[in-house]
C-alpha cells in the first residue's frame, strides 16, 4: 500500500514516467509517445460521444425520452451527455491540466477507465434498447452509431493507459496489461487522504454534495419506469466506483466525518428541499413511502447492525403501530370508535410497540443465533394471523380481520390538514409533500437517536455483545437486558414509524406485514435494506432502503424475477463488498485496512483462535 | 484426602492478609463426568497465586466456576466474605476480572473502545442520558476515557488507541486483554494462561506487568503452563490434577513435590513420604483410572463410575 502511494506522487509531478509502465504497442515502442496516443485516442472517443447527443439516436419518438431531435439532448443522451463530459474532466485532470487536479487525487487513469466504461455502459444499453424495442438495428439514426462508436474508442483509449499501480505489485513484476488494468480499476486500494481545506470550504462541499445527492435523487426518482430508469442505474453503477478511485468520496467522508453535525444539517436540508422539487404527486408519493421504509430500515439497523440480534419479524412492529395508529385516529371501522391528537396516537402507537418489543423480546432473546432468528420470524408471523383473525369470528373484533381498516382521516396539525394542498412560500406542496415532510421530522429523531446511542456506555455495550457475548458478560455486560433494551427501542421506533404509515396510506391491513412479499416494506426487505447499504451505519440502511424502493417502483415488467435479482445482487455484494455500500467506520478498518503501520497479517493467532 | 498434610501450612494465612477470594468445595460434573472435585481454593490481598496441572485437570473449568460462566454443581465461591452469585456480569461487577485463555477480545471494535467496554460496570450512564446528552453523560465519558488512556498508556499501546483489536500483534492483544479486564476496577484478576504462544521477551515484558499489577493492589490468579514463568513469578502454587488439588505451598515445594512430578510425567509414586500416604496415593490414582478422566471406554461405564464414585464423598 504504501509502495504504491509512494509511486504515485512521483509519478505525479513527471507524467511521462509513469507511462513506463503502459503497454508498448506493437507500433509504437515508445512509452511517452504511447501515453499521449492513447490519451488523444480517448480524448477524441470522448468528443464523438458528445457530438453524439447533438445528434438524432433513433428516428421516431416511440423510444421514451424523444431521442429524436438534434441540438436538444432527452432522456438518455443526457446521461451519455454527462458521461462524456466526466470522461473529458478526468482525462484533463490525468493529464495535468492545472485547476482540474482537484478531480484526481487518487487514481489518475483507473477513474478514467471506469469512467468511460460507465459511458459505454449506458450507450450502448441504449442502442440495444432502442433494437429490442423498435426492432432491430435498422431503427438507429446515424447519431447512435457515433455513440456507440466514440464510446468504444474511448473505452479503447483508456485501456491503452498505463495502470495506477506500481509494476511491482504485479504478479511477475511485468506492467500490467490491460484486463489486470481493468480489475485494478476496479478493487485498487483507496487513494490516500489529501491535505485538509479551511473550514468553510469544507462546509460548502459538504453542502453541495448533498445539492448534488438531492438532484440525482430526484433524477432518479422521475426518470420514466424501463429504459430511462435503467440507463440512470447502469451510469450510476459504474460512475459512483469512478469517482471513488478518484479519491473525493473518501476526501468528502472524511471532511463530514469532521463536520459530523454540519452534514448532518446538510443532508436534512436536502431532504427537506425534495418535495418542492417535484410538481407530481406520484413521485412525493414514492419518496413518502421510501423515507418510512428507510426510516424503519434504520430502526432494525439498531437491532441488527448493533447488537447483533437477528430480527426476522420486525415489521410487525411497524404493524403494531400502524394498527394502533389506526384504531385510535376515528377511522370509521374502527371498534373503538375514539379520536385523539395525533401526538397521543403516536405516544399510544409507539408505547404498544414497546409492550410487543418486551413481551416478544424476554422470551426469546434467551436464545442465540439461528434460534433467536427462527424465533423472530415465528413471532411476526403470529401478529400478522393474529391480526387477521381478530374479526369477531375468531376471536374478539379488533382488527376487522382480513379487510383491514380503511378510511382513516387525514392528519390535522397546527391548523394544517395534511391531505390538502398548501402553498407554502410559492410553492405547491400536495398531499405526500404534506406528509413526506412529517415524516422526516421522525427520520430525524431515529437518526438522532440511533447516533448518540452508538457512541455511548449502552452502544459499546451492544456491540460487544454483537462481537462476542460471552467476553462482554465477562466483563461485566448484563447482555440479556441490553440485548431486550435494544430490542424494546427498536419496535418502538418502529412502531412510532407505523403511526404515520397508516395516516399516509390510508388504510392498514394484515397482507403489507409479511415476512417477505414482493414490495416493501416486509421483514425480508427491511433486512436487505440494512445489509445492502451498509451495517451499523446511519446513512446505508437510508440508501438501501431508497434503492431497494425504487427498482421494483420502477421496473415492474421484471417483476417476477425481482426475488432472484436482490438474491444475486446480494450475493455479489457479499463477494465483492461484504461491509455493504456504506462502510461503517470499524468495517472500513476491517475488510480495507490500508492506513494503519501494523496491517494485520494474514497468520494472526489471536484472531484465528478467537473465530475457532 | 491426598492434600490434607500439604494443606496445614498451605492454607495458614500470610500474616495479616485476608482472603480475597475463597473457594471451598468446589465441584463441577458434566452429566457423569466430574471436571473438578471439591476444591478449595483461597487467594489473599496482594497475593499472587498460580494454578498448575497437566492439560485437562479442569484448570480453566474451576476458572468458569469462579467467574460465573459455569454454575458449580457443589460448592460456593465467595469474594470479599461475600458468596458470588452464578451471572458472570455480577462477578466482574463484584470485583473478578478475568482474561480467556483463547483471546476474546472484541475483534472489531477499536483499542480504546476494548477498555472502555471494560469499564461497563463501573459507570452507569442509561439509554436516555445517552439519548439527552447532558452534561453529567458527557462528564463520564470523559472520565472514562482518561481512565482507559491511562490504562493503557500502563501496558503502552496508548499510540494504538484508535487501531482495530483484531489488527494488533499478538502480544499486544494479550496486553489488551489485560488492560480490558482491570477497567473494571477488580480486587482479584484471573489469568488464563497469559503467556501462551509468546516469545522469551515477550514472557518477561508480561512477568513485570503482572507484578505491576499487584503493586497497585489487585491480587492475581494465574493459570499457566510455563514452569518457570510461574515459579518465578507467584507466591504460592496450586497444582490441580484431574480435578483435584493435589499440593499447595510456596514454589519450592511445589517444585521438589514429587507427586507434582508424577502427575506431568506419568510416573506412579512410591515410597516417600511415608507408607500410609503412598498407600493414599495409589487407592487415589487407582480410583481416577476408572474414573471419568481417564475412561476412553464407553460413556456409559464411565457415568456410572463417576456416580458411584460422587455418592462415595
Amino acid at each position: 500500500m504504501t509502495t504504491h502511494q509512494t509511486t504515485e506522487e512521483a509519478a505525479t509531478p513527471a507524467p511521462s514516467t509513469s507511462a513506463a509502465q503502459g503497454v508498448p504497442l506493437p507500433w509504437r515502442p515508445d512509452p511517452a509517445a504511447n501515453l499521449k496516443t492513447a490519451r488523444i485516442v480517448t480524448a477524441a472517443g470522448a468528443v464523438l460521444a458528445f457530438v453524439s447527443t447533438m445528434l438524432a439516436w433513433t428516428w421516431t419518438s416511440e423510444f421514451p425520452g424523444d431521442l429524436t431531435v438534434a441540438f436538444y439532448p432527452a432522456g438518455l443522451q443526457l446521461l451519455t451527455l454527462i458521461a462524456s463530459l466526466l470522461t473529458a474532466a478526468l482525462l484533463l485532470a490525468g493529464s495535468g491540466v492545472r485547476g482540474l487536479r482537484w478531480l484526481t487525487p487518487g487514481g489518475k487513469h483507473s477513474a478514467l477507465l471506469l469512467m468511460t466504461l460507465a459511458n459505454l455502459g449506458v450507450t450502448w444499453y441504449t442502442a440495444g434498447a432502442i433494437a429490442v424495442q423498435l426492432g432491430g438495428i435498422a431503427n438507429f439514426e446515424p447519431g447512435m452509431w457515433i455513440g456507440v462508436a466514440g464510446t468504444l474508442v474511448a473505452l479503447v483509449g483508456a485501456l491503452a493507459l498505463p495502470a495506477d499501480l506500481p509494476p511491482e505489485a504485479l504478479p511477475g513484476g511485468k506492467s500490467a496489461n490491460p484486463w489486470q488494468r481493468l480489475l485494478h480499476a476496479f478493487k485498487a486500494p483507496q487513494p490516500p487522504r489529501s491535505k485538509a481545506l479551511p473550514g468553510w470550504a469544507e462546509i460548502l462541499i459538504i453542502c453541495a454534495s448533498c445539492g448534488l445527492a438531492l438532484y440525482v435523487f430526484a433524477y432518479g426518482i422521475e426518470a420514466e419506469d424501463g429504459p430511462p430508469f435503467i440507463g440512470f442505474l447502469v451510469l450510476a453503477a459504474f460512475a459512483a466506483p469512478a469517482i471513488g478511485r478518484t479519491g473525493l468520496t473518501r476526501r468528502l467522508s472524511a471532511q463530514s466525518a469532521k463536520h459530523r453535525n454540519v452534514t448532518l444539517l446538510a443532508a436534512f436540508v436536502a431532504a427537506l428541499l425534495f418535495p418542492f422539487t417535484q410538481s407530481n404527486e406520484a413521485y412525493t408519493n414514492v419518496a413518502v413511502a421510501v423515507l418510512i421504509f428507510a426510516t424503519v430500515a434504520l430502526g432494525l439497523n439498531m437491532v441488527v447492525g448493533l447488537a447483533g440480534i437477528l430480527d426476522l419479524g420486525y415489521v410487525a412492529f411497524l404493524g403494531v403501530g400502524a394498527y394502533t395508529a389506526a384504531l385510535v385516529s376515528g377511522a370509521p371501522s374502527s371498534p373503538f370508535g375514539i379520536h385523539v391528537p395525533f401526538w397521543a396516537a403516536v405516544l399510544i402507537g409507539a408505547a404498544v410497540a414497546l409492550v410487543f418489543g418486551l413481551i416478544i423480546g424476554f422470551p426469546s432473546l434467551r436464545l442465540h443465533g439461528d434460534y433467536l432468528a427462527i424465533v423472530t420470524l415465528g413471532f411476526g408471523e403470529i401478529f400478522r394471523i393474529s391480526v387477521q383473525n381478530l374479526d369477531g369470528d375468531s376471536g374478539p373484533n379488533v382488527t376487522n380481520g382480513p379487510n383491514g381498516i380503511p378510511n382513516i382521516p387525514d392528519l390535522e396539525l397546527f391548523g394544517f390538514n395534511l391531505g390538502e394542498e398548501h402553498t407554502i412560500l410559492g410553492m405547491e406542496l400536495g398531499r405526500f409533500g404534506n406528509y413526506y415532510l412529517l415524516m422526516l421530522v421522525f427520520t430525524a429523531i431515529v437518526v438522532t437517536i440511533f447516533r448518540r446511542s452508538d457512541n455511548s456506555r449502552i452502544g459499546r455495550a451492544w456491540i460487544a455483545i454483537r462481537e462476542d457475548e460471552t467476553a462482554a458478560r465477562a466483563m461485566g455486560v448484563n447482555a440479556f437486558r441490553l440485548k431486550v433494551m435494544a430490542f424494546a427501542l427498536g419496535a418502538t421506533l418502529a412502531g412510532m414509524a407505523g403511526t404515520v404509515l397508516a395516516h399516509v396510506e390510508f388504510t392498514v391491513n394484515p397482507d403489507s406485514y409479511k415476512f417477505v412479499h414482493t414490495a416493501p416494506p416486509n421483514s425480508a426487505f427491511l433486512l436487505i435494506a440494512v445489509i445492502l447499504g451498509g451495517m451499523g451505519t446511519v446513512s446505508g440502511p437510508l440508501i438501501g432502503a431508497a434503492l431497494l424502493y425504487l427498482i421494483p417502483a420502477k421496473l415492474q415488467f421484471m417483476a417476477d424475477y425481482q426475488l432472484l435479482l436482490f438474491g444475486i445482487a446480494l450475493i455479489l455484494l457479499m463477494r465483492f463488498r461484504p461491509e455493504g455500500l456504506i462502510a461503517d467506520r470499524r468495517k472500513q478498518l476491517e475488510f480495507h485496512d490500508t492506513g494503519q503501520l501494523d496491517v494485520p497479517t494474514a497468520a494472526s493467532p489471536g484472531l484465528s483462535k478467537t473465530e475457532a | 484426602m491426598t492434600t490434607t498434610t500439604t494443606q496445614q501450612d498451605a492454607t495458614t494465612p500470610p500474616a495479616g492478609r485476608k482472603a480475597v477470594l475463597d473457594a471451598s468445595g468446589v465441584t463441577m460434573r458434566f452429566g457423569g463426568l466430574t471436571a473438578i472435585k471439591d476444591v478449595d481454593l483461597q487467594v489473599h490481598t496482594g497475593e499472587i497465586l498460580g494454578l498448575i496441572g497437566p492439560n485437562g485437570a479442569g484448570k480453566t473449568t474451576f476458572f468458569n466456576c469462579l467467574t460465573g460462566l459455569y454454575v458449580p454443581t457443589e460448592g460456593t465461591v465467595s469474594y470479599k466474605g461475600t458468596v458470588l452469585p452464578h451471572r458472570s456480569h455480577l462477578v466482574t461487577q463484584a470485583g473478578i476480572a478475568r482474561t480467556f485463555q483463547n483471546i476474546r477480545l472484541f475483534a472489531n471494535m477499536t483499542v480504546l473502545e476494548n477498555v472502555l467496554v471494560g469499564r461497563h460496570t463501573r459507570t452507569s450512564e442509561g439509554l436516555f442520558s445517552a439519548l439527552l446528552r447532558g452534561p453529567g453523560f458527557r462528564r463520564a465519558e470523559q472520565e472514562s476515557e482518561d481512565r482507559a488512556m491511562e490504562l493503557l498508556g500502563f501496558i503502552g499501546l496508548q499510540d494504538k488507541r484508535e487501531h482495530l483489536a483484531r489488527n494488533l500483534p499478538y502480544g499486544d492483544q494479550r496486553k489488551l486483554e489485560i488492560a480490558r479486564a482491570l477497567a473494571s476496577e477488580p480486587g482479584l484478576l484471573l489469568l488464563d494462561e497469559p503467556t501462551a504462544g509468546m516469545t522469551a521477551g515477550e514472557t518477561t515484558a508480561t512477568r513485570e506487568l503482572v507484578l505491576a499489577i499487584r503493586e497497585e493492589g489487585t491480587a492475581v490468579l494465574v493459570i499457566e503452563h510455563d514452569m518457570r514463568f510461574i515459579f518465578n513469578l507467584c507466591d504460592r502454587v496450586a497444582v490441580l490434577v484431574q480435578g483435584e488439588k493435589l499440593v499447595e505451598g510456596s514454589p519450592e515445594t511445589v517444585q521438589n513435590d514429587e507427586r507434582v512430578v508424577a502427575a506431568y510425567l506419568g510416573t506412579p509414586f512410591e515410597g516417600e513420604p511415608g507408607e500410609a500416604e503412598a498407600a493414599e496415593v495409589q487407592a487415589a490414582e487407582r480410583a481416577h483410572e476408572t474414573g471419568p478422566l481417564k475412561a476412553g471406554g464407553t460413556a456409559g461405564t464411565a457415568g456410572t463410575a463417576a456416580e458411584a464414585e460422587g455418592d462415595e464423598h
